[in-house]
């Protein structure tokens, strides 16, 4: 059991090592996805909230 | 044929640059293995961890076709959004000096140290020990070869040139660390996670944003003009996040 938690943790390791950069990611994700949905009409605006929202996260990370 | 160029560039060299990477990773411990415990259990440890990740492979891989393009277009960029920032930002607050850089030399100490050790406890399961320590690197580092070629080869039937670039870069790898026994220490490791953090994370929002149903300006071109943005953001951010230097304090 101990073994496939450590697989586990290594394999989820290979893309979260710190949760809020993670969470941050996932919530600029989430905003170009209600963009896309609610703007159906301008697609590229979901592009542009995910691209700023990208360079945003990796900037202002510390 | 200049768009498949521009598509198949960007992933070749992605996936080359980053399996370098892994792949030294990976050579640093089954050199320490082999050095303690001799090549056998190494080399053992090494061909299994190989099978393992063509089993995944040969498994995982059909399945791909069956999966709704512009769902695995959002899964997979997704995921790529997570991986390659995480080894931007750890290449940034490297190259900042916020975090040391990765030493393969320590992590060959590191590890033999460890291995040593675990002789004067364990005896004669050693050589278990050993190979399984081999074979944990070679699927891990492994792992992360696979979901990059798969990563930047699957949304454009580029698995193949990608896979290419990979294995050339593991044989790369493999002959020079075999030839000189040694961890290559002198590979500029952070040189290259700088670059290939720019490279995945603009493939990641170019692959979200396909998913998403965005029509990127100028199709696949439109990566390069990613990367060249995360590439200015990044130089800025490490100015940002370095330290002030010891004459500057007051």
């Amino acid at each position: 059991m101990k073994t496939l938690v450590n697989i586990f943790r290594e394999l989820t390791g290979l893309f979260i090592d710190d949760g809020l950069f993670a969470l941050a990611i996932g919530v600029v994700v989430v905003l170009a996805a209600i963009v896309a949905a609610i703007a159906p009409a301008v697609p590229i605006a979901a592009g542009v909230v995910l691209l700023v929202g990208c360079l945003g996260v990796l900037l202002y990370s510390r | 044929m200049i768009l498949t160029w521009t598509s198949a560039a960007p992933a070749v060299s992605a996936a080359f640059l980053s399996s370098l990477v892994e792949a030294v990773e990976a050579l640093t411990i089954v050199l320490a293995v082999a050095t303690v415990r001799g090549w056998r259990p190494a080399g053992l440890g090494a061909l299994a961890g190989l099978a393992t990740l063509a089993l995944i492979v040969l498994a995982l891989g059909p399945l791909l076709d069956r999966v709704p393009l512009h769902a695995l277009q959002l899964a997979i960029g997704v995921l790529l959004l997570l991986f390659g920032m995480r080894w931007l930002r750890k290449a940034i607050l490297r190259a900042a000096g916020v975090i040391p850089l990765h030493d393969e030399e320590l992590a060959f100490a590191t590890g033999t140290a460890a291995l040593r050790d675990q002789a004067r406890h364990n005896g004669a399961r050693l050589d278990w020990l050993a190979g399984l320590a081999s074979y944990k690197a070679m699927v891990l580092e492994g792992l992360e070869v696979v979901f990059v070629v798969i990563a930047v080869g699957a949304g454009h039937g580029l698995i193949v040139p990608a896979s290419v670039g990979a294995l050339a870069a593991c044989a790369l790898v493999a002959a020079v660390g075999f030839a000189v026994r040694r961890p290559l220490a002198r590979v500029p490791e952070n040189t290259l996670k700088f670059a290939v953090g720019v490279m995945l994370s603009s493939f990641g929002v170019f692959w979200t944003g396909e998913g998403l149903g965005v029509p990127w300006p100028g199709e696949d071109l439109a990566i390069l003009g990613f990367a060249a943005l995360f590439l200015i953001v990044a130089v800025a951010a490490v100015r940002l996040v370095r330290p002030p230097a010891v004459k500057d304090l007051p």
